[in-house]
């Protein structure tokens, strides 16, 4: 009963709190780590070093008007970001932040659930986030909107295709599709991905960065284009569920590419004994700590690189990343055969 | 108990449902997504047997159909899109000349 | 029993989503609710054990090829709804008819065919549930290596095709 029921249900609240402070916070580092390469403080007033400005934001965005333009869908324009959040969220039912421990004399896996599908499910999940982006722009009823909306469900499309086809040549490494089972296959090796597959990692991570619709390519909300993008119509806390599903979503990409790639909740330096000390600490601080790495580089992208144009982002896509993806499964494939 | 006739049965409604929008509707788009309909309800069906019988087979063709759903959505969409260009309508009353 | 509560609730979300996809007038809605019908046939896959389907059902049907539907539906940006003009010769009871008609063949052969299904000891818990993904990989590659093959070429030619028909000159 308690292992059933109690147990994961908790597990569920505390990962779903955790990642919306995560993402609260999220927005407080980015605005920070701008600042900074821009040679600024950034927000400095609420609380010491800004630190309680999420606090703020959420206080301000929750108190101000719900506007819903006069001849928008309605239905439809309240459904959007909640379309967008959901899938953000329930994505880390799979996604494994530790082994196996021993709490309070009973052994507690530290994720929610691990499936057989668990790589695919994540995968599918992530794409009926596009349907919040391309509704919210068609409910909106105005042109800005509709236009963004119709760049960004092509984008996450095309890109959509190039991330699956590299996850692959991952799972052709792995040879399982279970969030668990890929984190044990690199424990087995002594090797992570990073090594095995790096072309993958590269094409992976730029392809979450256009899933995420995060610069360099934030066409979606390319301010400068199109006024906002295809959330310019939502007011208050509607339009902050645009946001933090953003957030939510880099989160998913870190902590997916950490799993995939970096070795999960695995400490460093396996092979190393000189080093071997690292593996007291707890192993889900690992997985943070990897995981807070991928989320510094995507701020560290945005504040150095400007944003693509449109038929380059499709270019890339289309020309460039798929291309490579699928020469890369090949070769997996023929190294699979030739050394295994 | 749920046997594999429960699910034939929501498998038959489904298609005649399906059957219902192909014959009713006079707009293509949805005409094509219930020919969608009707493939997911030969889905059920196979994936249906394939559970009761303890097979993959039934999955295996599921998966086929629906790579074949795929091709038939991409064509069928491209027809559209070309005629619509041409006659801005989609309406497949006035589909009714072979060429223009 | 929760099988059975299950595969009430999933069939009543199936067959209501359907009759709105073909009711609804605003051909985004219809798009809608043909999503979530997907996602409840995806579910009942789930109660199936097949989840490998019910995830490629989920990435390929709900979120592509629905998408690509969507699209097609924003980018025909009608000026009059398609149901306006009705043609004279159309009768639609004709349609009603032989839907029925249909309906009363699929009747035939629930009632009077038989349907003779081993019943393993525990479903949930047998090989194909449980090594679902394998299971249909070694089928596909094995014994369906072919028809795979021409699944995949039958992919290309619409891909081509796709395009040429789309482009407005190449």
């Amino acid at each position: 009963m308690i292992d059933t029921y109690l147990i994961p249900l908790l597990k569920i609240l505390f990962v779903l709190n955790a990642t919306l402070v995560g993402v609260t916070y999220m927005v407080l580092l980015e605005r920070k780590v701008i600042a900074w390469v821009q040679v600024r403080l950034g927000p400095m007033r609420v609380g010491p070093y800004g630190i309680l400005q999420p606090i703020a934001d959420a206080v301000k965005l929750i108190l101000k008007e719900d506007i819903t333009p006069a001849r928008a869908d309605k239905w439809v324009f309240t459904a959007a970001p909640i379309i967008v959040m959901v899938p953000a969220l329930i994505t880390f039912a799979v996604i494994p932040f530790g082994p196996v421990v021993h709490l309070f004399g009973r052994e507690v896996p530290l994720y929610i659930t691990d499936i057989n599908v668990g790589l695919l499910y994540i995968v599918s999940v992530a794409s009926i986030g596009v349907y919040g982006i391309i509704l919210g722009g068609w409910a909106s009823n105005s042109k800005f909107p509709l236009l963004a909306s119709l760049r960004a469900s092509a984008q996450l499309i095309s890109y959509e295709v190039a991330v699956t086809m590299t996850l692959v040549s991952l799972i052709m490494t792995a040879g399982t599709l279970s969030m668990v089972g890929i984190v044990n296959a690199q424990y087995t090796s002594r090797l992570w991905f990073i090594f095995v597959q790096p072309v993958a990692f590269v094409l992976f991570f730029i392809g979450g960065l256009a899933e995420t619709n995060r610069a360099p390519f934030d066409m979606a909300e390319a301010e400068q284009e199109l006024t906002g993008g295809f959330h310019t119509e939502y007011s208050g806390m509607r339009f902050a569920l645009f946001f933090l599903a953003e957030y939510a979503n880099m989160i998913v990409v870190s902590s997916v590419a950490t799993t995939l790639f970096l070795g999960g909740w695995l400490a460093p330096f396996p092979n190393v004994a000189a080093l071997s000390f690292l593996g007291y600490v707890p192993s889900w601080i690992w997985f943070l700590l990897k995981t807070f790495v991928f989320l510094y580089v995507f701020l560290w992208v945005r504040a150095t690189l400007p944003r693509y144009r449109y038929d380059q982002l499709m270019r890339l896509g289309w020309k460039v990343l798929i291309p490579t993806a699928i020469a890369n499964v090949v070769v997996t494939g023929i190294v699979k055969v030739l050394l295994l | 108990m749920i046997t594999p006739t429960h699910y034939m049965v929501l498998s038959a409604a489904l298609f005649i449902i399906g059957v219902i929008g192909v014959m009713v509707r006079r707009n293509i788009i949805i005409i094509f997504m219930s020919i969608e309909l009707i493939l997911n309800a030969v889905n059920i069906n196979l994936v249906a047997f394939s559970y009761k019988l303890q097979n993959g087979v039934g999955q295996v063709f599921a998966i086929f159909v629906i790579a074949v759903a795929a091709a038939e959505a991409a064509v069928g969409l491209g027809i559209i899109l070309a005629f619509y260009r041409n006659k801005e309508t989609v309406n497949i009353d006035e589909m009714n000349v072979m060429r223009w | 029993m929760l099988h059975a509560i299950a595969f009430y609730v999933l069939s009543a979300f199936i067959l209501g989503f359907a009759v709105l996809v073909i009711s609804t007038r605003n051909t985004v809605h219809s798009v809608l609710y043909l999503v979530l019908n997907f996602l409840a046939v995806a579910a009942l896959y789930v109660l199936l054990t097949a989840q490998f389907l019910a995830a490629i059902q989920v990435l390929v049907y709900a979120g592509g090829i629905v998408v690509l539907y969507l699209f097609v539906v924003m980018l025909v940006n009608l000026k009059r709804p398609p149901e306006d003009h009705s043609s004279p010769q159309r009768r639609s009871w004709i349609g009603f008819a032989l839907a029925g008609l249909v309906l009363a063949e699929l009747g035939a052969i629930v009632t009077f065919g038989s349907v003779v299904a081993p019943t393993g000891p525990d479903m949930e818990m047998s090989d194909l549930a449980l090594h679902n993904v394998e299971q249909i990989g070694m089928l596909l590659y094995t014994d369906y290596l072919i028809p795979f093959e021409v699944a995949s070429m039958l992919l290309l030619v619409a891909m081509v095709g796709a395009i040429v028909l789309a482009k407005r000159e190449l």
